[in-house]
This record gives C-alpha cells, structure tokens and sequence, in this order.
C-alpha cells in the first residue's frame, strides 16, 4: 500500500516555498526574513529552541498566521490569504486536538464528511487511514478513552485521511514517554515513506530530528541559522549556534592570533591552532567533535601540535566505547568520545586532550549560541 | 462516636430539607380543601379546584399565555444569549468585553420594580402595554443574562484549539462552529434556556405592571386571585406547577446521567 488517495495514484507530495517571511507582534519580531524551500515528498524538520519561531513558522504555512511581509507558496501557488480550511493540507497538534464528542471513526471521517465523500467510500478510507496508524480496532472508542499515544495515532489518521500533499506536526511527541516516543518515530517514518507526502515536523528534540528528517533547517531567535541533513549541520555547522544544538561539542576560546592562514587561539596558557582563517571581522571559536579529540597521559607521546592538558570529571561506559568529561585549566569543560579498544581513564586523572589541526571547525563567536540555551 | 455524629448530621439535614420543601408541600394538601377558604389543615377532599383551573377561562388562558410567552422568551433569549456570549469570548478587547458583559448582566442586579416601572413607562407610550410583543421584549431582558451566565461557563472550558484543528480538516467558521464547538458548549446552551423559560414563567414584578385584562400571565392571575378572595384554585395550579416542575428536573437528571454513562 503506498497511497490511500480516492483514485489509486500514489499520493504525490507539494513543495513549499517560503519566501523571505516575517512575522511581527507588535514591536516583537517572531520570524524574521526566512526562507525555507521545501522539496515535494521531503520530510522537513524544523528544529530549534523554545520561542525560536518554529510553530509561527507551520502555522504560517498551515494558514493558522498571516504573515506580516513575505511570501508563501505551495505546490507553485501562493497561498498569501488563503484560509486555512481551503489550503488542504494535515495538520497534527501536540495536544491531540481530537473532537471529544466523537468516536475514533467519526473523527478520522470528519474531513471526509466536510469534502462531501459518500458513505461508502468514506468509511472505506476510514478503515485504510485507522489500518496505517495501527488503530483499528478502536473506531468506535472515544477520545476520553484512548491513552495519549493511541489519541495522537488517530489525530494522525485524521490529518492523512484526505490525503493531503502537505502534512505539518507541531511536536507531536512532545507529551509522550521516551519508549513510546521512538517507537511513534518508526511510525511516522515509515507513513512518511508509503505515502509521499512532504512532511514538515516541529521539534526542539535534536536527536528526534536526526532521526526522522531527511534535513532540518535549525532556527533560532525568529532565524534559520543553517538548513540542511542532518550530517551536514553535525559535521559543518556554519554558525557555533548550530554546532552546540547538534550534537555534542567542545568549544575553545581564548586570544586569537592570526597568521597567513592560520589561526592560533591562546586556551589556558597553551596555544592550538588551525591552518584555517575565518574571513570578516568576527572573533573565531574552535569547534570539536566528541570522537575527534583523544586523550593520552601527560606527556606521553602523541601527534600533532594542538594538546591541552586537563583532568577528567565524568567517565561514562557506553559499551560501544567510553564518554569523558574533561575540564581545562580555563575551567571549561571537553566532552571526548573514545572508542572500544582505547586506554581506559578514570575521575580524576590528570590526561592531555589532543585533535588534529584538520579535525578543529572555525566559527564566529556571534553570541547568539549561548543566549537561548537555558 | 462516630454513628453518633452520624445520627446527628442526617437529623439536622433533614430538619433543613423540611423547612426548605415544607412550604411548598403544604400546598398540596390545601389544593384539595373542600370548602372556598385557605386555611390549614384543610377540610375533607374534593377535586373541584382543579375543575375550576381547567374550566374557568380566566385561569386557563393566563396559563396558556404564560407558557407562550415563557417559550418565545426562552427560544429569543437562547439565541441571542448565546450569540452574545460567543461574541464576548471571542473579543480581543478585554476591558470592553468586560464592561458588554456587566451592561449585559444589569438587568439581573437591578431591582425588579426599577426595571418594571421604567418599562411600564415606555409601554405606555409605545402601547406595548397588554401585548404578547410586550411581555416576550421585557422577559427577555430578563432572560439573556441567565443565557449569558451559562453558555459563558461552558465556553470558558471549551478548547478553541478544536475549531484550529476543524479548521485544518477543511471547515470553514460557520461549519467549525456547527460540527464543533456548538456540540460541545450544548449542554450550557439548554441550562440557559430553562433557566430563560423559567424566569418569564414565574416572572411577577414587571408582568404585574405591563398586565391588563386582555393579556395576564398565571403569576398575575396568582396573585390578584389571592388578594381578591381566598381562591384554592391557586393551591391547585401550584400543586400541578410543583409536580410538573419536578418531573421536568427528574427527567433532566436521568438524562445527563445517562449521557454521562453511554
Ligand atoms: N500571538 C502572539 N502574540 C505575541 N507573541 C507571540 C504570539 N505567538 C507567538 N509569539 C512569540 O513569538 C515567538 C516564537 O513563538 P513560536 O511559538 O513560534 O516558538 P516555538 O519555536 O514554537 O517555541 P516552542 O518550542 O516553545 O513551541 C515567541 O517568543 C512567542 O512568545
Ligand atoms: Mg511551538
């Protein structure tokens, strides 16, 4: 089964342009200046901190907000001024938002009823939106009586019952427990893939974004700072803001001297440097990978010129390989990822954290990075 | 102790219960007098009353003037009522939705002889006075803020995210608020429309003054009844007033119950 559309063509996602869009509320700049394209069929994730402007962002598409400037198209139309009933595209709320005076069957054939679908065909695409979500059996429960991961599969039904070419879920985990969580993530993904539709998915769980999107466009303060997969922003994140929401890392400052190409920053007395220069004005950071920094014993041997001593405040076993918390001498701290077969440390030991001058990214300390990040 | 304490609590509820239903029991009794006099105890047993009730036209009339005057209020008062009250929820303003909602409110605060004499006054002039039009315009002012009160209430607790979502799955306002939001705030809206038709059925302050002798509604026949001669007539149409009120109630509790249940 690869669509539940009326006809039996596959179900053909929409692309959504979002064109230099703001958002104002009052003095209050909620979105400012996006661009977002959207490819059609693509699973989209919006991911950002809390008041980033990541649901002003879907309700703008969904036709939920009107923008203040900007331009929104969908599928090649824009939809600037289009109600939200009229824009046919699924909608799933982090909040469920079933009709509590109707049963799952009646729920889920809601839109079907609004678009004047006959009996008979409506109650068949019922029972093929309720089959995708593994609910079934319950069509003739009502929504008091279902648990909060059974009520967001049947708010899912509803919002691709009409087989729309957009479907756009704000949070839809976010009230459910870690275990149900990952599993409803298989879930999607797999709907995602049999129907085609584009999704766009709101989160402010990074991890939740790695794993459902095929990108993810990283906002913060009303801005997308980076858009793209989710090995792009891990392993080249254009602004420091990104690098620390992906991921874990490591950030180096100190004083900063540049020559030729190579930049030198001053970290606790000890210098590290990179054959890299970052062009402008802005006071460069150095930005490290848990699993590109390693740790040896002072003063043994090891390759080259950036080592910075330190001692270890957190050992983790993994089982697949050991996570240390390392703090410097500037009293920052190193999250150090190392594999299976390397030397085991333990709380307290003093090591030098070593990288490779190649390994270490360059950004700009914008100070926007640690701003949102309470 | 503790049945001790027990005892005493079911004693004194029941004490309350008897002084709260025994004045309108004591009608019942008294519906069934044999002579024409409202004394307690009554004497002997005749049902010539309630004949009285059904047969003389000056009771059933009022009666049935009554119950057609307390319908449209209850109908007109329901619907803009509750379109008020929808209005006021929904208004982005909130000190003036308050002060709407207190103007709204006035005619429940002010005193009834007030409220009648300055509608007795603009009656005269417009000859309103004994008219059907009359008594359903001056109940409903009395009717919407009991309207207002209860639809409010229920859209207090109504989740305006369910018309986003009915929006999202293609409904256009008017079809949210039909398939939505109008099932959900339903059970507010009927407690507002009893509680309109009760208020103009036994209404008497501004019924006694906009009355004349072509249009009077049972509480005014009551009561110039009474104080013309004692008439147990009205022990009788009390009687059938209590038992048909508390049928109505019992029905609405064995319905919400069921409700409820199902
Ligand atoms: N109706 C409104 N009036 C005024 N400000 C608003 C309104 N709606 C949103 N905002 C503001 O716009 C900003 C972005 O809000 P938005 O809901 O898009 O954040 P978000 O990224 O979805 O956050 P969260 O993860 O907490 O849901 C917030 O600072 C919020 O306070
Ligand atoms: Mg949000």
């Amino acid at each position: 089964m690869t669509s539940i559309s009326a006809t039996g063509a596959p179900a053909r996602g929409a692309a959504i342009d979002i064109v230099s869009a703001s958002k104002r509320y009052g003095g209050f700049v909620a979105l400012d200046n996006v661009s977002l394209h959207i490819e059609a069929g693509e699973f989209m994730t919006l991911l950002g901190p809390s008041g980033s402007g990541k649901t002003t962002t879907l309700n703008v598409v969904a036709g939920f907000t009107e923008v203040t400037s900007g331009n929104l198209d969908v599928g090649g139309a824009s939809m600037v001024g289009t109600p939200a009933h009229k824009r046919n595209i699924g909608v799933v709320f982090q909040h469920y938002a079933l009709f509590p005076h109707m049963n799952v069957g009646r729920n889920v054939a809601y839109p079907l009823t609004l678009r004047g679908i006959g009996r008979a065909e409506r109650e068949k695409r019922v029972a093929r939106a309720l089959d995708m979500v593994k609910m079934a059996d319950f069509a003739h429960r009502y929504p008091s009586e279902l648990s909060g991961g059974q009520q967001q599969r049947v708010a899912l039904a509803r919002a691709i019952v009409f087989d729309p070419p957009i479907l756009l879920m704000d949070e839809p985990l976010g009230a459910l427990d870690k275990k149900l969580r990952e599993w409803l993530q298989l879930e999607i993904k797999r709907i995602h893939r049999e129907l085609g539709t584009t999704f766009v998915y709101v989160t402010h769980d990074q991890e939740e974004a790695l794993v459902l999107s095929d990108r993810i466009a990283v906002f913060n303060q009303g801005k997308i700072e980076q858009i793209g997969t989710g090995r792009q922003l891990y392993d080249e994140p254009a602004t420091l803001f990104v690098g620390k929401f992906i991921g874990d890392s490591t950030v180096l400052r100190g004083d900063v001297r540049t020559s030729g190409e190579e930049t030198a920053i001053a970290v606790a007395g000890e210098t590290v440097v990179t054959r890299k220069r970052l062009p402008g004005t802005m006071k460069p950071v150095m930005l490290l990978r848990p699993e590109k920094l390693s740790l040896t014993r002072p003063g043994q041997a090891a390759n080259g010129r950036n080592r910075l001593p330190g001692q270890i405040t957190e050992a983790i076993y993994l089982g697949s390989g050991s996570k240390y918390e390392v703090r410097l001498r500037d009293g920052s701290t190193a999250i150090v990822r190392s594999p299976l077969e390397a030397e085991i440390f333990a709380i307290g030991d003093a090591v030098s954290l070593t990288f490779a001058e190649t390994d270490a990214k360059l950004l700009a300390d914008d100070g926007r990075a640690d701003l949102t990040l309470t | 102790m503790q049945i001790h304490t027990r005892i005493v609590l079911g004693l004194v509820c029941m004490l309350v219960a008897v002084w709260l239903v025994a004045p309108t029991l004591v009608v019942i009794p008294m519906s069934f007098n044999e002579n024409k006099s409202l004394a307690f105890p009554p004497v002997g047993f005749s049902w010539q009353w309630y004949e009285n009730f059904l047969t003389n036209p000056e009771w059933s009339s009022s009666f049935f003037n009554s119950l057609k005057v307390a319908s449209l209020v209850a109908v007109v008062a329901t619907v803009l009522g509750t379109l008020a009250a929808f209005g006021l929820d929904r208004m982005r303003n909130v000190t003036t939705s308050g002060f709407l909602r207190m103007l709204l409110i006035t005619p429940m605060v002010v005193p009834g002889v007030v409220l009648a004499i300055g509608i007795y006054a603009v009656y005269l002039d417009t000859r309103l006075v004994g008219t059907l039009t009359g008594f359903v315009l001056a109940h409903t002012i009395l009717a919407i803020p009991f309207v207002l009160i209860a639809v409010s209430a229920s859209l207090e607790v109504f989740d305006k995210r369910l018309e986003t979502a009915a929006a999202s799955c293609g409904a256009g306002r008017l079809t949210a608020f039909r398939t939505v939001t109008l099932p959900l705030i339903l059970p507010g809206i009927l407690s507002g429309l009893l509680f309109a038709f009760v208020t103009s059925f036994d209404e008497i302050i501004v019924a006694l003054f906009i009355s004349n002798p072509y249009l009077k509604t049972l509480p005014v026949q009551i009561f110039t009844s009474i104080t013309r001669d004692a008439d147990p007539t009205v022990a009788a149409v009390g009687t059938i007033l209590f038992l048909a009120t508390s049928f109505i109630i019992a029905g609405g509790l064995l319905l919400g119950n069921r409700q409820r249940k199902g």
